[in-house]
């Protein structure tokens, strides 16, 4: 097969950069796979890795400092057939680490080429995180301060399947190229390299030294088999293949009348743990059966488990604009923090309103009338106060019936939910008829 | 087909399925996580793909490599996200990739609080990036605006190959409502123009045109991508007038045709002396107080509910303001789109209301401002 290299842009490294070594190698590999320009594409970031891309003719992503695995995998999930090559030096390595460990753990059809060089070369000579801390680089006494990463062992024990550490000055560069790109999984090669311009001058190393140094490593030599598994790609396409859609976005029809015809708003003062916001769907649920618009609005804390949980609904003939609740109609205090977050509401409540509470609750000074359930009488758990009490609001038939709730429930939950929801109403309607307090 | 009861992250799920998206990357933040599930239950099952990032940085860098490669992408995430995704949304500028971003607003600064909404990030998605060149933002107000709009975003995004961000909001992304899909305004579908005859460069625009020709890296013709400054021919280029010319084009591409995705619901009133101007969650609010304020003062106001952000469309505020004495720009946050607004309509009395505390702007409040006088 023919060179891929690029014979309008021929490489453009410092005199004697090991660079160059690792674009011949490259192609060389690329030649002796036989791949043609369009089935190859070199992804590469920033610094002078960064210009590899532009000395090969094939596809070519240059993108933002160490995040060119991530451009990686996304060209190689849209096109599993391309062959995704990644070029980046120990800058990229570093600032991209995030990427590098998820590259490992995912196991994707990419080759990542580290050009490892232990400094940054194109700003100056600065350390990077593979840098010995004796080298003398231009970040003063830095580096002496911090530990050089292992590549190798980091890609390793994070999951890499397939692991080289090698000189650029190998004589078999290609070769281990060759093995790296055939591979079926994330392949990774640590490529030990020297740049004339910055790092040489204050650390003379030659090629031995660069061997005699990597000797001291622990030996990675390709496949590292415990590793070894199915190549992400192929895993992704087999497992989304046997997923259902669903939702289905089919939506429900009108079934019934609704038997209030007039706007509507409902709020629900509960804690974390008792299924309010699920109640309110239940609710909105059955005002969408009788063809009514409804919204729902939820206020929670970001502790899942704790706290006041708050929804506010509107149900209505109309179009909703405004989606907080100003003036309810009806208010449901199923615990004192949820009332207490709630606590405005009451005194804009007028003689129409209703607060439904369950027996203990404190309720504010409100004009509405308040019905107090006595919800242990029915062995009713916390997690089913807020369904108990939809259907205690439902025996007054507004703004849903009991009817209405049934249905929304056999639409909502199915199996073991069900039953156990259905038998909630059950025990609530053996409660008496709640009390008014005066 | 019949009513759906879902939240604006769900409904914007279903614009993107329907414009045709098929790869979707984001990382879980509230208030947005309820996307990225809407589209892991959604978009696999139809031979898509859904990536949930390492991190923010990765799930638009995962977008990016999969537009290139010829797909419909989107990500999702909130303002500490958007931070995060800056650099790779400059990019999307300068390498003029298509990605649709949804930032589900929330109270902020920094981490915030994340279950409090706000629009505290206006600003930021237009100038929040390197390079200052323009890109396009769409702001919904409820669920319905939640699909059309996703579905504009796309075809925006498709057809001027830039980054679309969709301004929602926690309280329109988390709050639920009745959606009927027979209703809802289904914007025909644009993809990409695909380079058909004759040599190819990646960033050539034939006469007459602002928009490159695309085609994707691993067809048959070799593609360059480059976020380095560029020339047509993807290379990266010291040329000043070459330079000079392409981020004028980026600029002119979108800029000029602004008149063409002005979305936005102008309700003019007869004797109107005030103009509302508000966007987001807070449009729903502005239109039950223009209602009060007729219906129980007697007080005529017009409306402007705009849902194109940016570019910002200075005809149809130019033109919506011209009757009024005063405008009244309403904002979850404390004053950022008022400076558009001041600038458009030097010349007029333009007063601003807003409120950061994680609570709605409400009709009340807005009534009393404009009685303010
Ligand atoms: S600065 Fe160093 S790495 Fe960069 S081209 Fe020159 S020698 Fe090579």
């Amino acid at each position: 097969m023919a060179s891929l290299l690029n014979p309008h842009r021929p490489p453009v490294f410092c005199p004697g950069c090991s660079h160059d070594r690792s674009v011949r190698g490259l192609d060389r590999a690329l030649q002796e796979m036989g791949l043609k320009a369009d089935e190859v594409v070199i992804v590469s970031d920033i610094g002078c890795s960064g210009l590899f891309d532009t000395f090969f003719q094939t596809h070519a992503f240059h993108g933002l400092h160490g995040r060119a695995l991530t451009y990686a995998a996304g060209i190689k999930l849209s096109r599993p057939d391309l062959k995704v090559i990644v070029t980046m030096g120990d800058g990229g390595l570093g600032i991209g680490g995030a990427h590098l460990l998820a590259a490992c753990r995912r196991n994707l059809d990419l080759t990542l080429l580290v050009l490892n060089n232990f400094n940054f070369g194109m700003t100056g000579g600065q350390f990077s995180c593979t840098t010995p801390e004796q080298s003398s680089v231009a970040s003063g006494f830095l580096n002496a301060l911090e530990r050089p990463m292992d590549l190798c062992t980091v890609a390793a024990s994070a999951g890499a399947p397939f692991v080289t550490r090698a000189s650029v000055y190998q004589k078999d560069l290609s070769r281990l190229i060759v093995e790296a790109v055939s591979f079926d999984g994330f392949s990774v090669v640590d490529l030990w390299s020297i740049c004339p311009a910055r790092y040489l001058k204050r650390n003379p190393i030659s090629p031995k030294d660069i061997e005699r140094a990597m000797a001291k490593l622990p030996v990675f030599h390709g496949p590292v088999a415990t590793n070894a598994r199915n190549e992400y790609g192929r895993n992704y396409r087999q497992k989304s293949g046997r997923q259902t859609v669903d939702p289905d976005w089919k939506g429900v029809d009108k079934l019934y009348e609704p038997p209030v015809k007039e706007r509507r708003e409902l709020v629900l003062l509960g804690s974390a743990g008792e299924r309010v916001i699920t109640a309110g769907h239940l609710l909105a649920g059955a005002a969408v059966l009788a063809g009514m618009r409804v919204t729902q609005k939820n206020d929670y804390n970001i502790t899942v488990m704790r706290g006041p949980s708050v929804t506010e609904l509107i149900i209505s003939p109309g179009p909703i604009t405004y989606t907080g609740v100003e003036q309810p109609d009806v208010v449901i205090g199923l615990s004192q923090e949820g009332v207490n977050r709630g606590r405005d509401l009451f005194e804009r409540m007028t003689s129409w309103g209703r607060v439904f509470s369950t027996m203990g609750v404190e309720i504010p000074a409100t004009s509405a009338q308040i019905l107090e359930v006595d919800l242990k009488a029915a062995r009713i758990k916390k997690k089913e106060r807020a369904l108990a009490m939809l259907s205690i609001l439902a025996r007054t038939g507004d703004p849903l019936t009991g009817q209405m709730l049934t249905r929304a429930l056999e639409q909502t939950f199915h199996g073991k939910r069900l039953t156990e929801a259905l038998d909630v109403l059950q025990r609530a309607a053996t409660l008496p008829g709640f009390q008014e307090k005066p | 087909m019949g009513v759906l009861f879902v939240d604006g992250n769900q409904a914007v799920a279903m614009g993107a399925i329907y414009a045709g998206c098929t790869f979707f990357a984001a990382y879980p933040i509230t208030p947005a996580s309820t996307l990225l599930e809407a589209m892991l239950k959604a978009l696999p099952a139809r031979g898509g793909i859904v990536l949930q990032g390492e991190d923010e940085i990765a799930s638009i860098g995962y977008c990016l490599g999969a537009s290139m490669a010829g797909m419909k992408t989107m990500t999702a995430t909130s303002g500490p996200g958007v931070s995060l995704y800056s650099e790779n949304v400059s990019f999307a500028i300068a390498g003029e990739i298509p990605i649709v971003i949804v930032n589900v607003m929330r109270q902020g600064p920094s981490t915030g609080s994340a279950t409090r909404g706000a629009d505290g990030d206006i600003q930021f998605m237009r100038w929040g990036c390197s390079g200052g060149l323009p890109l396009i933002v769409l702001a919904p107000t409820d669920v319905r605006d939640c699909f059309t709009l996703t579905v504009h975003a796309f075809n925006l995004a498709e057809r001027f190959r830039c980054p679309v961000f969709l301004a929602s909001n926690k309280e329109i992304g988390m709050t639920y409502e009745t959606l009927d899909m027979d209703t809802v305004e289904k914007p025909p579908l644009i993809d990409r123009a695909s380079h058909t005859s004759g040599s190819f460069l990646p960033f050539q625009v034939d006469t007459g045109q602002d928009v490159p020709a695309f085609l994707a890296i691993g067809g048959p013709t070799l593609v360059r991508q480059t976020s380095s400054t560029h020339g047509p021919d993807g290379y990266i280029t010291a040329d000043p007038s070459l330079i000079q010319v392409g981020v004028e084009r980026l600029q002119r591409k979108i800029e000029a045709k602004v008149s063409s995705f002005t979305y936005y619901d102008l309700q003019e009133m007869k004797d109107a002396r005030i103009l509302l101007v508000a966007y987001g969650i807070t449009a729903r609010a502005a239109r039950a107080a223009a209602e009060v304020l007729f219906r129980d003062r007697g007080t005529p106001s017009s409306l402007l509910v705009l849902k194109t952000l940016w570019p910002v469309p200075e005809r149809v505020l130019l033109t919506a303001a011209e009757k009024v004495d005063r405008v009244l720009v309403l904002e979850m946050n404390l004053g950022q789109y008022v400076y558009e607004v001041r600038r458009v309509l030097a010349a007029k009395r333009v007063d601003f209301y807003g409120k950061m505390s994680g609570q709605l702007i409400t009709p009340a409040e807005i009534v009393r401002e404009v009685l303010r006088g």
